[in-house]
């Protein structure tokens, strides 16, 4: 039996209808597909812990394709920040732009199949011992399709089966591999792919286990839901085939209000420090294990990017900042082609542009401004070269002691 | 209340109430003790038209100097920055244009008030001297227009 995989729309923030009509011609297709279940959901940045479109994600359980407004990179690790975690899927959607010279070179990843996918999942995942990278990843693969890259439907109808089709012939693969190490709950959701189980709507209605054809009578999700305001409306053309299953989109209604705060990319993040030296919000923190995290998002200064700036790895993302490498465009460097010589005529550096954003944020909640004398990184990595001196050796004894 | 004032933009009749006095950047001020009330005046709505998206990039009790960027907005025809129209401090935001932003076409001057700011407002405009503004800014709204348009 087909694994199922859930497709999870976030709304954008805009009433433009072009983006609304984008965004509802996608369900009202995606109700017809086969395997597929289909969850609406707020604006995914937007989302509070704890917030009912949160806990909506949190009880999806199968391969997921989030389609939202914010690059893959940032919807990616705003999931899972909010523990709604999964192995980067690779999607093969490009802009309109970009279409004409990748084309050949997707039509060939394409042609390599699932397998290729695994592997260059895999290097990705491992690549750089240095980094913090992604931990506790269950077995499931999460794909994430941007809005703003086509206006039009089709390009994501077909991407979204295309995943489908692989997700499918990775089944055999996955099996393998659990056999190795197979945790209960891993042989659970593999052996019995049944709806209810991939697709537990963790509000509680798990037991709401949808129609799978043939019965044909309109079931909806409604049973269990409690008091949380998830909806499942009818198909939007109710006429719908005998042959199709006759199901709703599980749409979560809430309204949530608008957040900022900064995003972790932890592939590339490399545990330097330098955000929580440079933040004097008290933004970050680290766990248990001494590892960087966003502790405090709330804390954050509405509009101020000054961390994403400071980081040398480029590893932080405000999703909802107008400029694309601090959104976390794809792009090493999202300025197009031309080179950018604003450096040369006396635009600040990133570090002093960073500085004079935290000055504005102090000055604004009464503080005194610490212009560059505070949490500036101090970049020695050319200085490592030389020889230990005394000092060095006198540090690597002091960090050798086991405190 | 007098009559307002009107202004045409081509065919259009922007109106404009004299109750309270404008920004250079269209918008309207309204006193309000030691603070000021502000929107968009009838002749930023007519430019922008059906309003989609309204978002501040800045929290309240921020201290604003004059033409400050606050935000952005985004409508049927346009996208745009937006700033300060005097400074001061911006003491709130007007919360439900941010589910509704499309209370700004519906009630500009009443419940699609934008903040509310507490400043000098020395920079402000009569209505009559906000009129002689606009007679020059047309020119060049029409000139971007058809600009944009030609492209």
């Amino acid at each position: 039996m087909a694994r199922k995989i859930t497709v999870v729309i976030s709304q954008g923030q805009s009433a433009n209808p072009d983006k609304r009509g984008l965004e509802e011609a996608l369900v009202g297709a995606l109700l017809m597909e086969q395997g597929v279940e289909v969850t609406v959901i707020p604006h995914l940045y937007d989302l509070a812990p704890g917030s009912t479109g949160m806990l909506c994600l949190e009880g999806i359980a199968s391969d997921m394709i989030m389609v939202s407004w914010l690059y893959p990179r940032a919807a990616h690790w705003t999931l899972d920040r909010g523990g709604i975690k999964g192995h980067f899927g690779k999607t093969l959607l490009v802009s309109e732009a970009d279409d004409e010279e990748e084309d050949e070179e997707a039509q060939a990843a394409a042609s390599e199949g699932a397998a290729a996918d695994e592997e260059a999942g895999a290097e990705e995942e491992t690549a750089a011992a240095d980094r913090v990278g992604p931990r506790n990843l269950p077995n499931r693969r999460i794909y994430h399709l941007h809005l703003a890259l086509h206006n039009q439907p089709e390009p994501y109808l077909e991407e979204i089966r295309r995943i489908i089709a692989e997700a499918n012939v990775q089944t055999v693969g996955l099996m393998d591999w659990i056999q190795g190490d197979a945790k209960p709950e891993q042989l659970g959701r593999f052996l019995q792919p049944a709806p209810g189980n991939v697709d537990g709507n963790g509000a509680g209605n798990g037991a709401a286990e949808h129609a799978t054809g043939g019965n044909g009578a309109p079931e909806n999700d409604t049973a269990g839901n409690g008091s949380l305001p998830i909806t499942s409306a009818p198909a939007s053309n109710g006429n719908a085939a005998p042959l199709q299953t006759p199901q709703g989109a599980t749409r979560v209604d809430e309204t949530p209000s608008r957040r900022w705060y900064p995003v972790i990319d932890f592939s590339r993040c490399t545990n330097c420090m330098e955000c929580i030296d440079f933040c004097l919000f008290g933004v970050y923190g680290v766990d248990g294990a001494e590892t960087i995290l966003v502790e405090q998002p709330d804390n954050c200064r509405k509009g101020c990017p000054a961390c994403s700036r400071v980081c040398p790895e480029n590893a932080i993302i405000f999703p909802q900042h107008k400029t694309p490498a601090i959104a976390g465009s794809p792009e090493a460097n999202a300025g197009g082609l031309k080179i950018d010589l604003s450096q040369l005529f006396g635009a600040p550096s990133a570090v002093e542009l960073a500085a004079q954003e935290r000055d504005v944020e102090l000055v604004a909640t009464g503080r005194d401004a610490v212009g560059m004398t505070v949490g500036i990184p101090k970049r020695q990595a050319d200085k490592e070269q030389a020889p230990k001196d005394d000092l060095d050796n006198l540090m690597d004894e002091l960090d050798d002691l086991d405190l | 209340m007098s009559e307002p004032i009107t202004f045409m933009m081509g065919k259009f009749e922007a109106r404009f109430p004299t109750d309270r006095l404008y920004a250079k950047n269209h918008m309207w001020a309204q006193a309000d003790g030691a603070s000021y009330r502000c929107g968009f005046s009838a002749y930023a709505v007519r430019l922008l038209q059906d309003v989609y998206f309204l978002d501040w990039t800045i929290d309240a009790g921020t201290d604003l100097r004059e033409k400050q960027e606050i935000g952005s907005i985004e409508s049927s025809k346009a996208e745009s920055a937006l700033y300060a129209p005097i400074a001061g401090r911006l003491l709130e935001f007007n919360e439900s244009l941010l589910s509704d932003p499309s209370t700004i076409n519906v009630d500009n001057y009443g419940r699609g008030w934008l903040f509310s700011i507490e400043g000098a407002g020395s920079e402000l405009l009569s209505p009559d001297a906000y009129l002689i503004h606009l007679k020059a800014a047309w020119k060049v709204a029409e000139r971007t227009i058809k600009g944009q348009l030609n492209e």
